[in-house]
């Protein structure tokens, strides 16, 4: 992958502060976007912006096929045919509470478990969390290992008969640990249990196959992969689909409605009521494009590169603690971190000085964070556009951060 | 970034270090709980009271050096005062902080509280350097309510 020709398609980057650059490290919280997607919602409002599914005249026509195209490149993009079972939310949060709210609801009984990870993100526990409490069902946990693997060891055990659906973060946006998705499923599987993938954080940054996965229910969102805040995905098998209950009720996700009652529409519309953020859909388009044409297999690459690259020269800083699997390979294009005496929002505020954005806080992960004993850490992610210049001048800005707090004695 | 720098002055990163009045008081007549849900920073707030002064005050900052400076600063300005005279000093306070105030229009017996005026220009460290001072208030509610 060629980073420079890549840079070049990120007018952001161009933008110049003081003189010099932004050095962006906060791609897990949102990538940057490139010109192509801009332009793409650009397009779409200046020259046919219309509703969709129900115009008959030109530009209502266009609109219709920029949008349902959007839903074939998100088919083809997670390897299955069938664009209905493609469902377009706001993020992957709305998509879990999707889940929880129609098949959760529908589902789960008094006494019914649903087994967990401590490392998910809190999208990913509290809609679990608030169903569970609706309908007298149990959360469980998995457990971590030191190394911030999972104790898959504990699968046996809390994996029953009572355990109606697994829910896992694919890629955990403060370790960075990969999960074994298939393992996991298939374990799942065994005891008739439901598995649902969020894929937040895993979408943007690696080659993702539904059908290998062995997921039934798969969350992601397009601000985390170059496409435009608001939109989300929702796949989901077509059985499970179909027997669930719609979400929200409105246009757009009927059949024939009459004043009493109603029938819903096919899917993927029977999830998607009222009129949907068309324009950015279309920029979403746009995005999966351009991933595609760089070849996730090649982002991946690039990935593991310099997340090794940067777990190296941010291991020589002393005092500096690294979170999560030490192999590159095991993990995703981020690394969390703390720096001795050093409180992560100290960091974060004077690195911003140098126009380093990285992030500092719980990642919306408190139960983690109580795991790894900490109230906060630091995070640098890393998506296509990253440099090892960009490494090296955050582990410079780490050390000047230190420097300044290091003036007063303990 | 120069090593004396804007923000973290020598007086912000002394009282991190060492917070004055720091550890809860027990028995305390009054204690709070101060949390900022978007970054996790905690500030736990314990007061004696005697004929309406508040004649000893301590407190378990946790977090990062903003706040945790700004907590032992605000425990200096209140100490000895009574409910009234310690609103006065909040309120002189928020008016640097968030209003239109600036450090000069600060008391003479405050003048530690000037360094935090730097954190005005970064408005996602604002809530840092106001959590305790927040806390406070609600820790003098409860002291107001034992006074009745």
């Amino acid at each position: 992958m060629n980073v420079q020709a890549v840079r070049n398609d990120f007018p952001i980057l161009d933008r110049l502060f003081d003189g010099r650059p932004l050095i962006y490290l906060d791609s897990a919280a949102t990538s940057q976007k490139p010109r192509a997607v801009v332009s793409a919602l650009v397009e779409y409002y200046e020259n046919y912006n219309a509703n969709v599914h129900r115009a008959v005249y030109q530009i209502g026509e266009e609109a219709t096929q920029a949008y349902e195209g959007t839903r074939g490149k998100v088919a083809r993009f997670i390897g299955t045919e069938d664009t209905g079972e493609v469902i377009f939310t706001r993020n992957t949060t709305e998509s879990i509470n999707l889940v929880a709210q129609t098949w959760g609801r529908a589902n789960l009984r008094d006494g019914d478990e649903i087994l967990l990870t401590p490392m998910e993100h809190h999208s990913n526990l509290i809609p679990w969390q608030m169903i569970a409490a609706e309908k007298g069902a149990k959360l469980r946990f998995l457990e971590l290992n030191a190394d911030g693997t999972l104790d898959l060891s504990g699968l046996e055990t809390l994996l029953t008969p009572r355990t109606k659906l697994l829910a896992f973060t694919q890629m955990s946006n403060v370790l960075g640990t990969i999960l074994p998705t298939r393992d996991l499923a298939d374990a799942a599987h065994a005891v008739g249990a439901v598995v649902l993938v969020d894929a937040a954080q895993s979408a943007p940054h690696m080659a993702i196959n539904v059908a290998d996965l062995g997921a039934d229910f798969l969350a992601f969102s397009s601000h985390k992969m170059l496409g435009p805040t608001g939109v989300g995905v929702l796949w989901g098998k077509r059985a499970l689909l179909e027997a669930m209950p719609p979400f929200l009720g409105g246009g757009d996700m009927i059949r024939q409605v009459w004043l009493d009652r109603a029938t819903w529409n096919a899917l993927p519309w029977k999830f998607e009521a009222g009129t949907p953020n068309i324009g950015d859909v279309v920029g979403f388009g746009a995005a999966l494009d351009y991933l595609q044409a760089l070849g996730m297999d090649e982002v991946r690459r690039h990935e593991v590169e310099i997340t090794a690259y940067a777990m190296e020269v941010l291991s020589r800083i002393e005092g500096l603690i690294i979170y999560g699997p030490t192999d590159p390979q095991a993990r995703g294009g981020l690394v969390s971190f703390n720096m001795e005496d050093v409180h992560p929002h100290d960091l974060a505020t004077l690195l911003d000085r140098d126009h380093i954005c990285v992030r500092a806080g719980h990642h919306c992960c408190q139960p983690l964070m109580r795991l790894l004993e900490v109230s906060a850490t630091a995070r640098a992610s890393f998506y296509i556009y990253n440099t090892p210049e960009e490494v090296d001048a955050l582990a410079a800005s780490l050390l000047r951060a230190r420097e300044v707090f290091s003036r007063v004695a303990v | 970034m120069s090593l004396s720098d804007d923000l973290y002055r020598d007086i912000i990163l002394e009282h991190h270090r060492n917070p004055h009045n720091y550890g809860l008081l027990d028995p305390a007549d009054v204690n709070a709980e101060g949390v900022n849900p978007l970054c996790g920073d905690e500030c736990a707030i314990t007061l004696n009271m005697h004929e309406g002064r508040i004649v000893e005050i301590g407190v378990n900052p946790r977090g990062c050096a903003i706040s945790r400076a700004s907590t032992s600063m605000m425990t200096d300005a209140v100490k000895g005062k009574s409910l009234e005279e310690a609103r006065v000093a909040i309120e002189q306070f928020k008016h640097m902080m968030l209003g239109p105030g600036s450090a000069s229009d600060l008391p003479q017996e405050m003048e530690d509280v000037e360094a935090l005026e730097g954190v005005k220009v970064l408005p996602a460290r604002i809530k840092c350097a106001v959590l305790s001072w927040d806390t406070l208030l609600e820790a003098m509610k409860d002291a107001e309510a034992l006074s009745r």
